[in-house]
């Protein structure tokens, strides 16, 4: 449901300030957004001055060297810190994106971080995904095949049948596109969102996939797949430049060229 | 804690506007506007389907200076409308997503969408005389 502002336990204060050690002299404003679910206040925003000359050159550094060394209270995921986990996905200077891929240097002025847009927030920058996550189970992301393996055990495919799947392959699930589509943030209770579809797609593009008619009579649902609007935010914002946009328009397409 | 009691975080809040969503969201603002564009002319057709009184009452509206600038508004927002409807024709067809293309076809719109609203207004004050 279409909803602009944020409900009334969502409203974001002020917080404190926890200003730069003594001597720094090549310091960064960062702003955090902090809710610890136990104290039963409403989420804040932190501020924090953060020296950079003993800091690495990525956000996800500073978020460390933060939690390191100016308030160990800070909570949030993050794992490779070389963009192939997806854990790091957040909210930063008002693009989704991964903390450990994106520069500092790259950011005009503060430092703005903030968790995965339109999400309820377990802790600061820690989003819940189950939802995310059980609409990837229901996609049943796997080969499904009905004929019997062939000699060898293992199903041959093509060079150009698996070329199908580059662009696809890749999405590391970090939902950074997902939450960055109006449509998802209204209706991410039915509609599946790009990460999800572009899952989807992979699975009905992929030549040893023998479930290709069932998974359109699964997706052929206004919001499943029909709340996609083309915003194309989703392809703006993914972290590894892939185009969520591209693949649901490949399924809207296999949607028509089946009732041909 | 129960899961419903946790906050929401921020979505238009922080999201810096991008020129995909601005469009879509012009896309579909200037549709809602043709809606009311389109009682306007119908107004105008009924008042002078009416009788002479009926028409020359909308005419004075129409042609006051809020009248002209409703016009402009619907002249702009029907080519606004019409080029991004097209520009989503070629994207339902499967083209024209790789962001490269996606920028620029936007800001084609943008601009196509103005030149032809002056275009169109520059004819209709051609024909009628200032």
């Amino acid at each position: 449901m279409v909803e602009f502002s944020l409900p009334a336990n969502s409203k974001i204060v002020e917080g404190t300030r926890h200003p730069a050690p003594d001597g720094a002299t090549n310091t960064r404003t960062f702003k955090v957004y902090r809710y610890n679910p136990e104290d039963g206040k409403n989420p804040h925003v932190d501020t924090y001055e953060v020296d950079l000359d003993t800091c690495g050159p990525m956000v996800l550094d500073a978020l460390i060297k933060i939690k390191n060394e100016i308030d160990p209270t800070l909570t949030f995921r993050r794992s490779c810190r070389e963009g192939i986990c997806g854990s790091c996905a957040m909210n930063i200077d008002g693009v989704n994106t991964l903390a450990c891929t994106w520069a500092i240097g790259d950011i005009k002025g503060d430092v703005k971080i903030y968790p995965l847009p339109h999400m309820p927030v377990i802790k600061d920058l820690v989003p819940d995904l189950t939802n995310f996550y059980a609409q990837y189970a229901s996609i049943e992301p796997w080969m499904k095949t009905k004929t019997p393996l062939p000699p060898g055990k293992e199903r041959p495919q093509s060079r150009d049948d698996r070329a199908k799947l580059d662009g696809l392959y890749e999405c590391i699930l970090c939902a950074c596109c997902s939450t960055s589509c109006p449509s998802y943030w209204w209706n991410g209770d039915r509609y599946l969102g790009p990460a999800i579809l572009l899952q989807a797609y992979r699975c009905l593009i992929d030549s040893r996939d023998e479930a290709t008619g069932e998974r359109l009579d699964d997706l052929e649902d206004p919001f499943r797949l029909y709340r996609c609007h083309t915003i194309m935010n989703c392809a703006k914002t993914c972290p590894k430049g892939l185009n969520p946009a591209r693949a649901i328009a490949e399924i809207k397409k296999m949607m028509v060229a089946r009732t041909l | 804690m129960a899961t419903q009691d946790r906050p929401l975080s921020p979505h238009l809040q922080v999201y810096r506007p991008q020129i995909t969503s601005m469009l879509s969201i012009l896309h579909r603002i200037t549709g809602v506007g043709l809606g009311a564009g389109t009682l306007l002319i119908a107004w105008w057709l009924i008042a002078a389907a009416t009788g002479p009184e009926a028409f020359d009452t909308a005419q004075a509206f129409i042609g006051s200076l809020i009248g002209r600038l409703i016009l402009l508004g619907f002249t702009w927002a029907l080519f606004y409308h019409l080029c991004n409807g097209i520009r989503h024709l070629v994207w339902d067809a499967g083209y024209g997503y790789d962001l490269d293309s996606v920028t620029r076809t936007g800001w084609l719109v943008v601009v196509a969408s103005l030149v032809l609203t002056a275009l169109a207004w520059i004819a209709g004050y051609g024909m009628r005389g200032l």
